[in-house]
Parts: C-alpha cells; structure tokens; sequence
C-alpha cells in the first residue's frame, strides 16, 4: 500500500499562534484513518490545508507524490478529494436535490452549462437521488435545505462529498449532531465505502472512533503527538495523559 | 411532543407520491408570468398616450434584470452597474450619430462593447472582500463619466450626445415621436432578453450562482470554478445592461451623461431591491413601481424626490427586506398556511 | 499651486492628511463593526456646515468653530447610532449600504434645502492665510497649520488606542467582538463610543476641508470614493494603514493633476486599484 495523500512539515502560523505545526502525515490507499485530539488542537485546520481552503504557512501537500500545495480548491476536488464541513456550509435556498445535482454537475463538467434547466438533467438526478436514498434522504429530495433538521443537515454535507466521487474523502466530525443509532449507520455506509475510497474523519465520540478507524493520528497544539493502530493509541501513556483531563466521567473509551 | 411528531412524519412522507421533482423550475411559463407578459403587451393598446414612459420603464426594468444577475444570484454588490448601461447606450449613439443607421446591429455592437467592459473589470472584481467590491466598482463608474465628460467632443460632455438618428428597425418601423415604435421594439427586445436570463438563472450556472451567493467555499468544495462562475455572471450582467442603454439611445434618440452617472447606479439598486433581488421579476417590478411614482411625483422639486428616495431606503432597508415580491410571497405562503 | 516639486509634495501631503481625518472613523467602523457606512461623508458635511454657519451668523473665530463641527458631528453620529445604524450590525453588506446611501440622500437634501446648492464661502483668518518661504520653497500657511493638525490627531489617535482603557477594549472589540462580550466588555457601549469619535473626527476633518476641498451639498458624494479607497487600500480597523493610504493617494492625486493634467485623477484611481489587487485586505490589517 502507498500513501495517496501526504503532508510534508505542514504548518500554519496566525501571528505568534501555531494551528498547525511541522505536520508530516501520510494516508495510505483505502484507509480509514481518524483524526482524533482535544479541542483547538488544529485537526479543521489540518483538513483547511489538506483541501486548499486555507494557505499553508510552510510544508508541502502531496496528493499521489504530486505537489499540490498550491492548487486551487475546486481542482484538487477534480483530483478526487472531497470534503465535508464542521459547521454546516450548506446552500439554505437551494433544495437537497438541486444541491446534490449541483455537485454531480460540476463533476461532469456540465456546472457551467448556462442554457438547458437543471430539472433537465435526469442522469444527475437520478445519480443524486440515488445517493440521497443511500444516506435515507430520499425523502426530503424536495425540501428546501433551510427547513432541514439540524441532522439531516449533516447527512446532507456527505451528500454532497459523495457526489463529487471522491477518492480521499475527508469528513470533519461527520456524526456531530446526529442521533447515536444514526451515526453508527452513517459511519458505517461511509466505512463500507469501496476500498478505492480513503477516508480521513475528525471525530469526537471515541466508541465511534474505535469502532471505525483503522489508524488513528492524534494531534495535541497543532503537533502529531501519536499515530498508530487503535490498540497502540488507546495503550499510548501520552494519549492518555492528554485525554484523561478531557473526557467526562463513565465515557473513558480509551480503558 | 415533539417526539410522537417525528413519529407521526414518516407516513406521511410515504404517502406522497415519490420522490416529487416538481419543485425543480422545468422552465414552462406559469400563470402569473404570462398574465404579466400579456399584460405589458395589452398596455399598448390600453394607454397608447403613455407608451414613451411605458418603453423606459421596460428598458429600465432590463437594467435591473441585469443588476439582478450580478447582485441577487451571484452577491456582487455593485455600486457601479450604470457603468455597463453607459457604455452601451454611448456605442449605441455614437454608432447612430456617425453614420451607423441600422438599429438591431447597434444593439448587438452594444452588447458587445458592454460584455467586454464587463469582463476586464470583472477581474479586479471578483477577488477582494464586499469593500473592495463596492469601491472598484464605483470607481470604475466614476473613471468612465470622468472619461465621457473629458472627451466631451466625442460625447457633448454635460451637453449630451444628439444627432442620433435611426434607420426603421428591419427596413419597416420608423421610430415616431408617439413612441409607438420605441415602446413595440422595446418590449420585444426585452422579452427576448428575458427569456434568455430566465432560461439561464434555472440552469446548472444559474443555481451555481445562488450556491456561490450562499456559500462560496461549499461550492468549491464541491468542485466549481468560482472565480469564473462570477466572472461569467459579472459579463453577463455588464453586456444585457449595455443592451439597456442601447435601448435608451436608441428610443429616445439621446445619450446624457447622467447614462454613468452614480445616481442612476444607485436608482437601479433601489428598484431592484425594492421590487426583490434574487427573484427575477424583481427588477421589472422594481422599475415599474419607481418610475409610476416617479412620474408621478414629476411635478416636485428634484431635491424633494432624492429626499423621498432616501426615506424609502431607509424604510425598506429597516422594515420591507425582501422587497414587494418577497412580500407577497410571504403573504401568499401564509395564505395557504392558514387554508391547509 | 506651487511651482515646484517640494512644494507639489506637500500639497498632496496636506491633502492627504485631511482624506486621513475623515476617513479614518470610517476604517475604525468598518473594522470594529463591520459596517460599509456610506454615508461617512456625510458627518464630515455637516461638520463643514457648523463651521459655516457659526463664523457667518455668529461671527465666532475659525479656531474655534472646529472644536463644535467636532461635538455636533459626535453628537449626531452617536444619536443616529443607538436608534438606526446599531439594528444593522448584522445586516448584509447589501442592506448596509443601501441604507447609508439612503442616508446620503437624505443629508444631500436636508442640506440643499436649508444652504442651498451653491458652493459655501469660507474665510480663513489672516494669520491662517498667505505663504510662507522657507529653505527657497513656498509653503501655504493654511496647509502647513493642517498638517501640523493632522499629526497631533493622529498622535492623540493613536494614545487614545494605545494607553486607554477605552483604547483597549476597542482594540479588544476588533480582534474578537464575541469573545470581548464574552469578558464581560459592553460592547454595545464600545460601538456607540467609537461610532461617535469616529464621526465626529470627520466633522472636524469637514470643517478643515472647506478650504481645500470645497463644501457643498453633493459633498458625501464627491468624495466618497476617497473615502472608500483610503480605508480599503489602508485596511479596515486600522489607523496607520488609512494614514499611509491617505498620504498616497494625496500625494500622487496632487501631482498628477499638476503634472499630468490630461490624465487627472485616472492616474490615481489606477495606483490604487492595482495596491487593492496588490494588497485585498489593505496595507495594515486590525488596529494598529
């Protein structure tokens, strides 16, 4: 296995105040790898830089060993990686199907198409009710995304991530906000994805993170502090060390 | 409470018919929209002594289409859209004033000049922060009146551009003093405009626009060129304003230098808001409503009507958001809340 | 207009210092509120129009009538604040700037229906009048006595920001205006405050500007596009960035119109286009 994404020395620096510091981080073909650390720990920044949405302040980003450090956003999406928000970047007047069409028209090429109706695209509707129907959001197809609940919301976000076919997908706390039951279905229709898919999540919920991930690299003020397997990052005296402090009584998943 | 009405939701859903797509705009022409077309056309027959206003009002409807293009779908804020309307009602003019008689090819060569207009300035415009936007686009509509009035004997400055003479559109209609012919050419000409415009806010460009509006990082996320989308959408926008101010030269026979001025930057932005941006029939609506009060108001001091102008900001800024056709939607949606 | 190269600098010094007192409230709103006030200008009108009308109706000393242009555009800046500009904080820019053009209307005509529309005289005092020579070049008196102003704002400016406790809860609002509440700052107080020193610093720069830059009712409009660029070249929520903003594009909107006439202000609109694509978040970003 080769890594298909992989960071070199990343850092970002705001002022006097490292979000990311000296990151060298490889993920390998079909992994699915959490990102785990305490609040602040820079993992959102961590996915920023990953998918160009903010500027590194050093270190290089390495995409199947091309430098893409600088590539513009919408073209490493071209180049197979998705992402999915923490807080909700959703289109509110658009309604579910419309934004998942949108999504699957921009990957066709066709999202500049200025003269035939969008309804009039029945292949990307039907690819995107189809993924709509995957994530049980068939139903609200017709809604308008400002009358969804918050959950939904969230199913929506990896809605969207999919219908751009991802090879590297990227999910910044996919589960936060969703019922318990459903974000066990939620992480495993993502962790059932074809091994093509490599996925990265930021996730809170250790039970989750233990459950799902297969590597786990821990980040603590901006640093990797830990990678490992699961067994070795729950054995690891540092990650309990800094988890301990954070992690209310009766849940330590770690024991 | 809230639980037993999530419980109750799922057989309802089941019970509609799967999943709808009628909510997706499939581009036939609704009721309203055609009582509106019909009604701008049975105008002429019904106030044949107002058809000169009348052809301003649809031509300045126009220009806030194109505004609407730029600011509700896209989110440009633009402080400078006469920019766009002077350039083409002077190529428009000057065309017509130096030998160029023929009509239709003029509005076209407008065009043109606008879009290309457009496209430059749409580079230091799509970049930069809401500030920057205001700023550059209200320098470039300084820049080019600073530029009309300079070159005054190309133009007539202040003066005004005169001379503009027409030859009869397609070799047959003469353009007359009643406005007859300006008010028919004008309507057709902006519902053919239109229907492009409509025809392309409901496609894969036109609602990635909105997405832009609504969150620009999402849509790059999931792979649209953002910066070109608005680029695209400020040309567009720039090159059917410049069809507008054809519009105006030509049927008015006329190009004032007020064509770029800021005051007709601004008035444009408050008919769009006041009629709703982001809706389409906004600006037509917009336009008609402030130039009826407008013409009404004729009579009064000038200074009188840019103080009415401001209150009217104001009010509709702090108490009528979504302007008069979000207003009604608001109305009509409660309407039917309280019927189901 | 002077003959020479020194003497060209200067003016555009002097006119740059008077862009900076107006201006620079404008730059303090939009970085601590986040708030496109249009309508900035028109503070600085009515802070010339106080002027006006203290030295023809009451005959009271120039000197004198800046310090009221000052208190008067404060004080209508801080009444307009709490009942309107404040419910528009989280409004889209869209709405703000509607709302402040709408403002500039307004005053536009409030102002030609009580002044009318012609041009206001101004006389200067004697002792503010007239040149004075030095080192071969001749200098405006009137200019001179405006950059010396300017500096000692801009020295009072930046104590005020720097070592008052009202300084540093500004300072505190336009880095992190939730977390400043957060701590229990009355933010709300902050606003109102800043928003009224703001103004009135443009009513005073109004008042200094009659003689340079003309006072009539169209004033908010004619100048609102320097107002505009020397705070987004500059960079919202700063000052040194306006200030050295100001001085630019004084400096070469003088010298160009004195050496290349034909080009006129199309010279310095380009500069300060091609600093924005140059700079997108200004020269100085935040308070500093």
């Amino acid at each position: 296995m080769s890594a298909v994404l992989r960071t070199a020395g990343l850092s970002k620096r705001w002022g006097a105040f490292y979000a990311n510091r000296d990151v060298s981080v490889a993920f390998e073909q079909g992994a699915r790898h959490a990102l785990i650390g305490p609040n602040g720990a820079g993992k959102t920044t961590f996915i920023d830089l990953l998918t160009g949405t903010v500027a590194p302040s050093a270190g290089r980003v390495y995409l199947d060993g091309d430098d893409i450090t600088t590539l513009a956003p919408h073209r490493r999406v071209k180049r197979g990686i998705a992402r999915t928000f923490q807080a909700s970047t959703l289109f509110p007047s658009l309604t579910v199907l419309e934004s998942v069409m949108l999504a699957v028209c921009e990957r066709e090429g066709r999202g500049g198409a200025g003269w035939r109706a969008l309804a009039s695209e029945t292949a990307a509707s039907s690819e995107a009710l189809a993924i709509l129907d995957a994530l049980h959001l068939g139903a609200e197809s017709d809604s308008t995304t400002r009358t969804l609940a918050y959950g939904k919301q969230r199913l929506l976000e990896i809605a969207l991530a999919l219908a751009t076919r991802p090879r590297m997908l990227l999910l910044d706390e996919p589960a936060a906000g969703i019922p318990a039951k459903e974000s066990v279905e939620v992480l495993g229709a993502i962790a059932r994805l074809p091994r093509e898919v490599t996925v990265v999540f930021i996730e809170h919920d250790m039970d989750l993170v233990f459950r799902f991930a297969e590597r786990i690299t821990v980040l603590v003020a901006g640093s990797v502090l830990a990678e490992g397997a699961p067994d070795e990052i729950a054995a690891d005296p540092r990650v309990r060390e800094v988890y301990l402090g954070e992690i209310p009584q009766g849940e330590a998943p770690l024991a | 409470m809230a639980g037993s009405a999530e419980r109750r939701e799922p057989p309802r859903r089941a019970a509609a018919p799967a999943p709808r797509r009628g909510s997706l705009s499939d581009g036939r022409w609704r009721p309203l929209e055609v009582a509106f077309w019909a009604g701008t056309l049975a105008a002429y027959f019904a106030f044949p002594a107002w058809h000169v206003l009348g052809s301003q009002i649809l031509i300045t409807g126009l220009f806030a289409v194109s505004l609407d293009i730029v600011l509700g779908y896209a989110g440009i804020v633009s402080l400078g859209h006469a920019a766009f309307f002077g350039v083409g009602a002077y190529v428009a003019g000057l065309l017509a004033a130096n030998g160029w008689h023929e009509p239709l090819s003029a509005l076209g060569a407008a065009a043109l000049a606008a879009a290309v207009a457009g496209y430059l300035a749409s580079f230091l415009v799509v970049r930069g922060t809401d500030l920057t936007r205001l700023t550059v686009t209200l320098g470039i509509g300084l820049m080019l009146w600073e530029a009309a009035n300079r070159a005054s004997s190309i133009t007539g400055g202040v003066d005004g551009l005169s001379g503009v003479t027409l030859a009869p559109i397609l070799g047959r209609w003469t353009f007359d003093l009643r406005g007859d012919v300006a008010y028919a050419y004008a309507l057709v000409v902006v519902f053919a405009v239109f229907t492009g415009v409509r025809r392309i806010v409901s496609s894969p460009f036109g609602r990635s626009l909105v997405g832009i509006r609504e969150s620009s990082t999402r849509m790059a996320a999931i792979g649209a060129p953002v910066e070109r989308r608005l680029r695209a959408a400020f040309t567009l926008g720039a090159a059917i304003a410049g069809i507008a101010g054809a519009l105006i030269a030509q049927t008015t026979q006329f190009v004032g230098i007020d064509a770029l001025s800021f005051e007709r930057s601004a008035e444009v932005l408050v008919m769009l808001v006041l009629g709703g941006a982001g809706r389409l029939y906004g600006g037509l609506v917009g336009a008609l409503v402030f130039m009826v009060a407008q013409n009404g108001l004729a009579g009064i001091d000038p200074v009188y009507w840019q103080f009415w102008l401001g209150c009217l900001l104001v009010v509709v800024v702090l108490f009528f958001r979504e302007g008069i056709l979000g207003g009604a939607a608001n109305l009509a949606a409660r309407a039917r809340g309280r019927r189901r | 207009m002077h003959g020479d190269f020194i003497g060209v600098v200067f003016d555009g010094i002097a006119f740059g210092s008077l862009l900076f007192v107006i201006a620079v409230g404008l730059s303090v709103t939009l970085g601590l509120m986040n708030f496109v006030n249009l309508a900035h200008g028109s503070f600085a009108m009515l802070g010339g129009y106080v002027c006006v009308v203290l030295m023809s109706a009451l005959r009271v000393p120039f000197l004198l009538t800046l310090p009221a242009a000052f208190v008067a555009a404060a004080a209508a800046g801080l009444v307009l604040e709490r009942t309107l500009y404040r419910r528009l904080y989280h409004a889209s820019p869209l709405d703000q700037v509607l709302f402040s053009i709408g403002v500039v209307f307004i005053s536009i005509a409030g102002a030609t229906y009580v002044f009318g529309s012609s041009q206001q005289p101004v006389r200067l005092p004697g002792y503010l009048q007239g040149q004075v020579r030095v080192a071969g070049h001749d200098f405006g008196v009137y200019r001179i006595f405006l950059v010396a102003v300017v500096a000692l704002l801009t020295i009072a400016l930046e104590y005020v920001i720097r070592r008052t406790r009202f300084g540093s809860l500004l300072r505190a609002s336009v880095d992190h205006a939730t977390a400043a509440a957060g701590l229990g700052i009355d933010v709300g107080r902050v606003f109102a405050l800043a928003f009224a020193l703001g103004s009135g610093l443009a009513g005073l720069g109004g008042g200094l500007a009659i003689d340079v830059l003309g006072l009539d009712p169209t004033f908010p409009l004619k100048y609102m596009v320097d107002f505009l660029l020397v705070v987004a070249v500059g960079g919202a929520g700063s000052v040194r960035g306006p200030l050295i903003a100001a001085l630019i594009l004084g400096v070469f909107d003088v010298a160009g119109k004195y050496y290349v006439p034909e080009l006129g202000g199309f010279a310095v609109y380009a500069l300060m286009i091609a600093m924005l694509l140059r700079f997108p978040l200004g020269l100085h970003g935040r308070l500093g």
